[in-house]
């Protein structure tokens, strides 16, 4: 089995296994210690099946009342208690979306100017700044964007998108910044941080030598970047979006703010929509009947089901990447 | 070889530095547009009475975030008392114990997984296993929410500090005949509890934003928290019911709240890496 050793580790020689002829007493102190270890080590797993059966069985009325066709009814009628997927689906996958379209290029330039472009200096600066902004609670995001991004969009961003690219029905209709659109840049600046950490870090892994060469072929920055640096890294920069992508489908707050809360699907991204976590952050607290809560829960349960799903493969992916590069990530 | 002029390449390369340059400064303008407006909002509504007063309805003067502030103290303290210690124990098992067994591995795989489930998932599951079958929003159910978001980001950075303690330290300790728990909490914990401060701090900033998770689980009060056994006021949520009020005078507590939540979180944020760059210049 691989496993990560860290420089002047040695592993081998376990001189503390309790095992080895140690007094009676102390044995047993030693296995209580490591029974008590574990059991709280085993909480973890616990929690994460806790989390699949227990909302499992909470959706249970839903499930029964809707089966398959929850995943691809558009309906959202409280009074009818006629419930389906597809709106917060939709919105979740637009958002999500537009935010990777504008986060992804976005870190990979910031990455790459943290590694290879910028003067020390300036590297701490920039590189503190980024790390902030990924500490700034959601909610926050969600004050900024409903009272002074939304505006700020409607006045000037869509306006200017409506007249340039307005024979696109994904830029049609009223500009009233509350929508898809600004939803998706808030979360694309929620998660660039995440990102840009995860591509720095694999810039970092590039041995030297290989650039060096490619610097010493009378090759540019940029050459060295596209055809070197990016090639010897493209695992790590594609389980880097995976990172950002899982962080991008739960975000909540910030979305719950800006996207207008609404449950038509719209083709144009100045629409206002929902997503699966601003439906339930908007909804949840006033849901009454059994048949409503349980059809939130169980769009709560298809988020944890994706997220779950895109964590272990981003966790797989980065991990075997760390063992084939041979470095910490 | 395919000859390609050098004018055309470096004009190339230059454009690629200008905008990288852009994008970094991008990043570095949402983060002072954010705070900027934070801070400039915010402080309108900082006075006495926002520290001192309970939340209340608007077009009465003097409303505040007191009760607020103090039950997000005591929603955070309780998810420090049961996390901590839980997350911890299961640092210690992956770093002294768990190195490469398989259950070691599994679940500091499930860890890493668990940190990036949304924080909404949590508050729907407590919601789910506390709220409903003791039909009853609480406290306690926002502590426990949080202790969980907390859970496996203490248990990582646990490892990760124990980790980086010298074996040499603790076959020392262990030479001189003391026990294994003895030589957790006496020597490694003492060479690495900078490391384990700063995980704490981290994880602690990383919580006390979090709206999500009590959205579902203790609701928010306008009185002062006097038990857990009930809805407990807190500065997050406050801030979403206050901001999607139509009044103007409780969107300015909002702000207020917002700027409060803010300079806390980053204060955390920023003293755990000086204190961590600190302690590795020494």
């Amino acid at each position: 089995m691989a496993v990560r050793m860290k420089p002047g580790e040695q592993r081998k020689s376990d001189p503390f296994d309790p095992a080895q002829g140690r007094p009676e007493q102390r044995r047993k102190g030693d296995r209580t210690f490591r029974w008590i270890t574990a059991s709280c080590a085993a909480v973890v797993l616990v929690l994460i099946a806790g989390f699949f059966v227990r909302l499992t069985l909470s959706c249970r009325p839903s499930l029964a009342q809707f089966g398959w066709r929850f995943l691809i009814s558009s309906d959202w009628d409280q009074v009818a208690e006629k419930f389906g997927a597809l709106s917060s689906l939709y919105g979740t996958l637009v958002s999500t979306a537009i935010a990777m379209v504008i986060a992804v290029p976005l870190s990979l330039v910031i990455a790459l100017f943290l590694v290879e472009l910028a003067p020390p200096t300036l590297r701490r600066v920039t590189g503190s700044a980024i790390e902030l902004l990924a500490a700034v609670p959601s909610i926050i995001f969600g004050m900024w964007g409903f009272f002074v991004f939304a505006p700020f969009m409607a006045r000037h961003v869509e306006p200017a998108l409506g007249k340039g690219l307005g024979f696109l029905p994904l830029f049609r209709g009223p500009p009233v910044g509350i929508g898809m659109l600004t939803a998706g840049i808030i979360l694309a600046l929620m998660i660039l941080p995440f990102i840009s950490a995860v591509m720095r870090d694999v810039f970092q892994m590039v041995p030297p030598v290989v650039k060096e060469s490619a610097y010493g072929m009378g090759a540019t920055t940029w050459e060295v970047t596209r055809k070197i640096t990016m090639r010897y890294g493209v695992r790590g920069l594609v389980g880097a979006c995976f990172l950002g992508l899982g962080r991008a489908v739960g975000e909540t707050m910030a979305v719950a703010f800006v996207i207008g809360n609404n449950s038509d699907i719209h083709a144009s991204l100045f629409a206002p929509g929902n997503t699966i976590a601003s439906t339930l952050a908007n909804e949840f607290s006033e849901a009454n009947g059994d048949l409503y809560i349980s059809a939130l829960i169980e769009l709560g349960l298809i988020l944890f089901v994706v997220s779950f799903i895109l964590q272990v493969f981003a966790n797989l992916w980065l991990k075997s990447l760390t063992r084939s590069m041979g470095a910490g990530l | 070889m395919i000859h390609r002029p050098a004018a055309g390449r470096k004009l190339e390369d230059r454009l690629l530095k200008v905008i990288s340059a852009c994008a970094a400064l991008l990043g570095i303008l949402a983060l002072a547009w954010i705070l900027l407006v934070v801070i400039e909002k915010g402080a309108t509504a900082i006075n006495w009475d926002f520290f001192f007063h309970r939340t209340l309805p608007t077009g009465e003067a003097a409303g505040g975030v007191g009760n607020a502030i103090v039950g997000s103290a005591l929603l955070v303290g309780l998810a420090i008392v049961i996390g901590v210690p839980l997350g911890m124990m299961a640092g210690v098992y992956l770093a002294e114990f768990g190195r490469d067994t398989q259950f070691g591995t599994a679940v500091r795989f499930s860890a890493n997984v668990m940190m990036g489930i949304p924080s909404i998932i949590v508050g729907l599951f407590v919601y789910a296993l506390l709220v409903k079958p003791m039909h009853m929003y609480s406290g306690w159910a926002g502590a426990v929410a949080l202790a969980i978001l907390m859970l496996p980001i203490i248990a990582r950075t646990t490892e990760d500090m124990l980790q980086l303690v010298p074996n040499a330290l603790r076959e020392s300790a262990l030479a001189l005949g003391a026990p294994r728990w003895k030589v957790t909490f006496q020597v490694v914990f003492r060479a690495a509890r900078v490391g384990l401060l700063t995980g704490l701090l981290l994880a602690v900033a990383r919580v006390s934003g979090e709206t999500a998770p009590l959205l579902f689980t203790c609701l928010n009060s306008p009185y002062w928290p006097t038990s857990l056994n009930g809805p407990v006021a807190n500065l997050p949520v406050t801030i979403w019911d206050h901001a999607m009020s139509p009044y103007d005078d409780l969107v300015r507590i909002a702000w207020g709240a917002s700027l409060l939540i803010t300079v806390g979180v980053l204060v955390l944020n920023i003293s755990s890496r000086l204190i961590l760059r600190r302690s590795a210049h020494e």
